[in-house]
């Protein structure tokens, strides 16, 4: 197999004295989608958070380890350049205050690309590849924050994919929105792999067997298994795994 | 309660409707008697002053001991004072605001700073005035002039500034700060994109509300920049200047038969100058909120 395009290294993350997450280490491979699921606490937004970083946002967090793109640490690239390269999508989605359009041209506006053909450009492909072109061609004046929640999720799809990132993160993107429109976003994952590699924190079992190509299974901070997604939910080698997805807790 | 009903004794309905009238009426009464009173003034000093108000008061230099004439200076005076105030304490308080609000963080000596600056709001006009006096007057050697008197008022409006742009940040959702760092733009990119086009209809409510204040108070511009008497427009930040707040306070304790209605026309043509201020920041606030963003 290539290198791993994400490797998280003895990753460990405490809050205050409290430590969330114990020396966890993967190996996320190119164009996959790569799935991790757990019961709450587990860590599983926190592991998120370090691979672009916005982890430094809660002051008092303590992380140990390394996470590496491409082979290179993550602390040594430009924290602006990190996060343009590695996108993240957040659990409640959040339509910027602005216009549908400007909230798809904010960040390459904001890198200084200026042209209006370009930038009409980049604002259809972005809100095409996230499935909601069809429904806000004839409205990209319209304030972001005016759409409806399954809406604004996937304009957060098309603005995290608008600095045309090579890692998309995705933290629990359903957990607001229906089920039509949660299965139109992981139609469109699948299509995305073919770009970029796309890291998926869910708590949704199924939704890590439709999509994911690997799956780790995160329990009280500590990774307990991660194998091939099909492999993983017919035989877990580890007995928590298997209570887990049979549902016997979380 | 007989045996074996394990209902609980509730309250009848009408003591509960009784409660909420009797809530609803001293809610009443405490609107009341709070606008009444504001509205009795602005009557009164209407119905004294009227007779005064004339098109030659507003464009005519005061007479005669300024017991004729009209009071052009002031009210030109007191434009120039607010104007040298609002072009010190805007740009700075608003800037120190952002500051405050979004890179300031948590520390000991952050949270020290703002305790200050809130304390500071608090501070007796004429304690700034003396300050004014100290500083700019005699320190710095701007004499008594428009510019010390704005200064002055700059000063005591900053903090009020400072704060209520802090305020004005920190009600913009966090979320979408967060949403910006996630597209890699940058925390200046962030606020000046984001967080200050949805903040400005607070701050400008902060700015405009200390712009009458400026406009009406008289102690800091008392031994600043007023003059008692000076029947000529200013035509630089370095003269000397009559002012509307001075004026009143001249006219009312100072000069010997004043006409009655024009001491209270001077003080309606205050209030005035005060309340144009005030729609025009609330007129300006409502258009900015049209299109509030959330």
């Amino acid at each position: 197999m290539d290198a791993p395009h994400i490797g998280i290294e003895n990753l460990t993350i405490a809050y205050g004295d409290r430590e969330v997450l114990h020396k966890v280490s993967l190996a996320v491979p190119r164009n996959s989608i790569f799935g991790i699921i757990g019961p709450a606490g587990s860590a599983k937004t926190s592991l998120l958070t370090c691979i672009n970083r916005t982890i430094e946002f809660s002051g008092e967090a303590k992380v140990g380890g390394r996470v590496t793109l491409d082979g290179e640490d993550v602390r040594t690239l430009d924290v602006s350049d990190l996060r343009r390269r590695v996108a993240m999508v957040l659990p409640l989605p959040v339509g910027l205050p602005m216009s549908v359009y400007e909230n798809v041209a904010f960040a390459p506006r904001r890198v200084g690309i200026r042209r209006k053909a370009d930038l009409d450009l980049i604002v259809e492909r972005c809100l095409t590849q996230s499935a909601v072109w069809d429904e806000v061609k004839d409205r990209l004046d319209m304030l972001g924050t005016r759409l409806s929640g399954g809406q604004q999720q996937r304009l957060a799809l098309a603005r995290a994919l608008s600095t045309d990132p090579e890692v998309l993160c995705l933290d629990e993107f359903s957990i607001a929105i229906d089920p039509v429109t949660t299965m139109r976003i992981e139609a469109v994952l699948t299509e995305l792999k073919a770009q970029m590699t796309i890291v998926m924190v869910t708590n949704l079992l199924q939704q890590a067997r439709r999509i994911a190509d690997v799956t780790a299974f995160m329990l009280n901070g500590e990774l307990v298994e991660v194998a091939r997604t099909t492999d993983l939910f017919i035989f877990a080698k580890d007995r928590r795994t298997n209570e887990y997805l049979t549902g016997r807790f979380g | 309660m007989s045996d074996g009903d394990t209902r609980l004794p509730i309250e009848p309905l009408e003591v509960r409707h009784r409660r909420e009238g009797l809530v609803h009426l001293a809610l009443t009464a405490a609107i009341a008697l709070a606008a009444v009173p504001a509205l009795a003034i602005v009557l009164f000093i209407a119905y004294k002053g009227a007779p005064a108000i004339s098109l030659g008061f507003f464009t005519e230099m005061p007479m005669a001991g300024m017991t004729q004439g009209g009071i052009l200076p002031a009210i030109v005076g007191t434009l120039w004072l607010v104007g040298v105030s609002l072009l010190f304490s805007v740009p700075i308080g608003i800037l120190a605001g952002v500051y405050l609000s979004e890179y300031a963080g948590r520390s000991l000596l952050a949270r020290g700073v703002d305790m200050a600056i809130v304390n500071l709001a608090g501070v007796p006009s004429i304690v700034h005035a003396l300050f004014g006096l100290g500083a700019f007057v005699l320190f710095l050697d701007f004499g008594t002039s428009i510019l010390s008197g704005g200064l002055t008022l700059g000063v005591m409006t900053l903090p009020v500034i400072i704060t209520s742009t802090k305020a004005a940040m920190q009600s913009v959702p966090h979320t979408f700060r967060v949403a910006c760092w996630n597209l890699g733009a940058t925390r200046w990119q962030t606020i000046w994109h984001v967080v200050l086009p949805n903040a400005l209809p607070g701050i400008l409510t902060g700015v405009i509300l200390q712009v009458s204040r400026s406009a009406g108070e008289t102690a800091p511009v008392l031994f600043t920049g007023a003059a008692f008497y000076l029947p000529i427009l200013p035509t630089s930040v370095w003269n000397q200047t009559m002012a509307l707040s001075m004026h009143v306070y001249a006219l009312v304790t100072q000069v010997p038969k004043v006409p009655e209605a024009t001491k209270y026309a001077t003080a309606l043509v205050l209030l005035g100058v005060v309340l144009c201020f005030n729609s025009f920041a609330i007129v300006l606030r409502t258009y900015l909120r049209r299109n509030r963003r959330w």
